[in-house]
């Protein structure tokens, strides 16, 4: 075993590392405060590979590894979770199953604008009645001619206010359950396609949260992705590599937050010292580390089974859970350290613990992630 | 042992509930997103005129004198509805209870009726200052005297309903020579006074509705008999009446956490996945049965704390137990109830985003949890030595 990162992964690191202290990390604020991600950030991000960081270079991609994707959102995630979850929710849950269910076509179709930022990429699974139970999608589809016709609504879209490209579930019969379900490539941009609101939300409020309606939307044949009636199964499979780029926001946040916390331990007096002189900061510190290490090795672990193509349902399911409830721990506790501070908008762990929560909530909450596990454990 | 609430008590409790659901429930999540602060005091005036400014404060200054244990009541009630009414509150009783325990008979006359009547919206308790949080003795705001007057200088933050309020209690250092946390004395000072600035209002987390200011003073001039108490025996008053605050904000926790839990299970008995409502999963019942736990004890830690500080017997480190124990309690019951409503209980849409926000600054203020752990401890062990 070798908990060492690579010359080349380190090199990586540090050069997203300058690109977030230079160009995300001064606007975060801004970004929580405005609900939104500059167009030119995000444009940006396309130039630099992040948004096809782990896709191969033949469809626009950057071609590199997991392991790279899982730093690259871990260290913007550090200073913009918001910016984080774009990366994670366009890479995973839309480039990922072009990349893995598409046709060769498909492949050449889609993915040179997905990969490259130009058009931003979205998941739409989740309805108002279908949640945890994702088998219980009521959006419905039917072939008419040389299309498919989509009739429905969903909820909760990460980056659907792009109206971009949608990773879209339907199902032919409810009664099929998981066996009705079909997936789609839409472009959201098609006649018919309404975005009925965007969220506001407790945080990363910069990321767009959006309700979608569909009314007759006309979907040419080709735009099934696998077969019809693998729907489900697509979904799935998709979440399970979703998940550790989750991990990786969470870990990001929590990072951010410690840093925070440790610079300002150092910085604030009271009682004729600096708080870090005190043992119940120390162990505060103590504390958020381990639980940051921990998730890390667990994150790292799926992301490296995940590329030499093992299995790695478990892990993923194991990272998404420790890590994002390292970041809803860390974060709490850095506001305390910040103390009355902490509360305030002016310091950044405010929006941190905010930004923190949803990580244990989306990408299947973390109590499905126990199903996921416990379900393993027992078979 | 009798854990049964008097006639008196539950009436205050009755009254405060019926109120908190006609009156501030209907307008708290509008108060969250929105500035509407002639509606945010007009129920402060309405709960004043029902006597909950002063509920501890003898009825010769307009108080109730329905004692610790209906305050904590009547906290948790109001904070089931809105967090921000509750803090400020609590904060006017704790202001009312410290001029009644060290004012003169003037400044009791002056200032405590106005508070109870609801003439004055609000008083503040301002000792917090930019480097003195934790440790209030570091304070540097300095009164000097100069003739008849008091010259203040220095600067508080993070001061509850600094804009409205119509007195300010105040610490500040009037013997610099002394030892730490010795030479302080405390001074009321109205709005008007000359060189009293109200600085910025902090854009918080939650608790939107209640103001957070810095407090500034600018050479300000006050007369010389708005000292209050003795003269640099001004710091133990100002530990010590925290003390009774605690038990406000604690009860205000517990308000906050049950009016999560409460939504939240509500929800999960009507909410149908996988074919069943998630209240018949037992990863959703233990959620439910951990929260009302840990809240049904802290109600009782509050009780305690509240009932011995009605019999007139120590309570300081009760009082800091509940307040540590009630409000971390809240913070685990609301993230549960976030987790309950899953993705819905992220958004605005749903109160318990609110919640959760307005219950993250009850293990801050009124001493940090970790400053109530000092006293537990410190307590504690003393016992021992």
């Amino acid at each position: 075993m070798d908990f060492e990162l690579s010359q080349d992964h380190k090199v990586l690191r540090d050069s997203i590392r300058d690109f977030v202290v230079k160009e995300i990390k001064p606007i975060a604020m801004q970004i929580d405060e405005e609900h939104m991600i500059p167009d030119a950030l995000v444009k940006r991000m396309g130039e630099m590979g992040f948004l096809g960081s782990c896709l191969p270079e033949e469809y626009g991609g950057a071609g590199l590894d997991m392991l790279s994707y899982v730093i690259l959102v871990e260290e913007v995630s550090k200073a913009c979770g918001s910016s984080g979850v774009l990366i994670s929710a366009h890479t995973s849950l839309a480039c990922g199953p072009v990349y893995t269910f598409g046709t060769e076509e498909q492949k050449r179709k889609w993915l040179p604008d997905l990969n490259t930022g130009k058009v931003i990429g979205c998941f739409l699974l989740t309805e108002p009645d279908a949640g945890s139970d994702a088998g219980a999608i009521s959006t419905s589809y039917r072939r008419d001619g040389d299309d498919f016709v989509i009739n429905g609504s969903k909820i909760f879209i990460t980056n659907g206010g792009y109206r971009g490209t949608g990773i879209l579930f339907a199902t032919s019969d409810r009664n099929l359950k998981h066996k009705g379900v079909s997936a789609f490539i839409v472009d959201l941009k098609s006649p018919g396609v309404e975005i009925l609101r965007n969220e506001k939300k407790l945080g990363i409020r910069g990321s767009y949260t959006t309700a979608f309606a569909f009314d007759n939307v006309r979907i040419p044949a080709e735009n099934l992705l696998g077969e019809e009636g693998e729907g489900f199964k697509i979904a799935m499979d998709t979440l399970n590599g979703g998940r550790i780029g989750i991990a990786s926001q969470a870990l990001g946040i929590a990072e951010g937050a410690f840093d925070l916390a440790l610079a300002y331990s150092k910085e604030r007096k009271q009682f004729g010292h600096p708080i870090c002189d005190l043992q119940a900061i120390q162990f505060k510190l103590a504390d958020m580390y381990a639980r940051i290490e921990t998730a890390k090795l667990m994150t790292y672990k799926a992301a490296c089974l995940k590329e030499s193509k093992k299995s790695y349902v478990m892990e993923s399911a194991l990272c998404k859970m420790i890590a994002s409830e390292a970041a809803t721990y860390v974060t709490k506790e850095a506001i305390q350290i910040h103390g009355g501070y902490g509360y305030i908008v002016d310091y950044e762990v405010e929006r941190m613990y905010r930004d923190a929560k949803i990580t244990e909530i989306y990408e299947g909450t973390n109590e499905v992630q126990r199903v996921v596990v416990s379900k393993l454990l027992l078979s | 042992m009798f854990l049964e609430l008097t006639q008196e008590q539950k009436l205050i409790q009755e009254t405060s509930r019926d109120f908190a659901r006609a009156e501030l429930e209907p307008l708290a999540a509008k108060l969250d997103r929105e500035d509407d602060r002639p509606a945010f005091l007009a129920n402060l005036k309405k709960l004043a005129e029902l006597g909950f400014m002063g509920l501890n404060v003898s009825a010769a200054y307009g108080g109730s004198e329905a004692g610790a244990v209906a305050f904590s009541v009547a906290m948790t009630e109001i904070a089931r509805a809105c967090a921000s009414t509750a803090v400020t509150v609590s904060v006017n009783n704790m202001v009312c209870e410290v001029i009644q325990a060290i004012g003169s008979q003037e400044q009791k006359e002056a200032y405590i009726p106005r508070i109870c009547s609801g003439e004055y919206a609000a008083g503040s308790f301002a000792l917090t200052e930019a480097g003195a949080g934790s440790d209030p003795a570091g304070m540097t705001t300095t009164a000097v005297q100069d003739g008849d007057q008091w010259v203040l200088n220095g600067s508080k933050i993070f001061i509850t309903s600094a804009p409205y309020a119509g007195v300010f209690v105040v610490w500040a250092i009037t013997d610099r020579d002394a030892p730490r946390g010795k030479g302080i004395s405390c001074f009321l000072v109205e709005p008007g006074a000359p060189g009293l600035v109200i600085g910025k209002q902090e854009e918080k987390t939650g608790q939107h509705a209640s103001a957070t200011c810095e407090v500034i003073f600018d050479d300000c001039r006050i007369p010389r008999d708005a000292l209050m108490g003795r003269l640099n025996d001004g710091f133990r008053f100002a530990v010590g009446e925290l003390a009774g605050g605690r038990i406000g904000i604690g009860s205000l926790g517990l308000g906050v956490g049950l009016a999560a839990m409460d939504f939240a299970t509500r929800y999960a008995t009507g909410r149908v996945q996988f074919g069943e409502k998630i209240s018949s999963f037992q990863a959703i019942q233990w959620m439910i049965a951990d929260a009302y736990t840990e809240l049904e004890a802290a109600r009782l830690l509050l009780m305690q704390a509240a009932f011995r500080k009605d019999a007139g017997r120590s309570f300081a480190k009760e009082a800091s137990m509940a307040k540590m124990f009630a409000t971390e309690a809240a913070n685990r019951a609301c993230y549960s109830a976030v987790q309950m409503l899953g993705g819905y209980g992220y958004t605005r849409d749903f109160p318990v985003e609110r919640y959760a926000r307005d219950a993250r600054v009850t293990t801050i203020y009124e001493g940090t949890n970790e400053i109530q752990r000092v006293i537990i401890a410190r307590e504690i062990l003393h016992s021992f030595a």
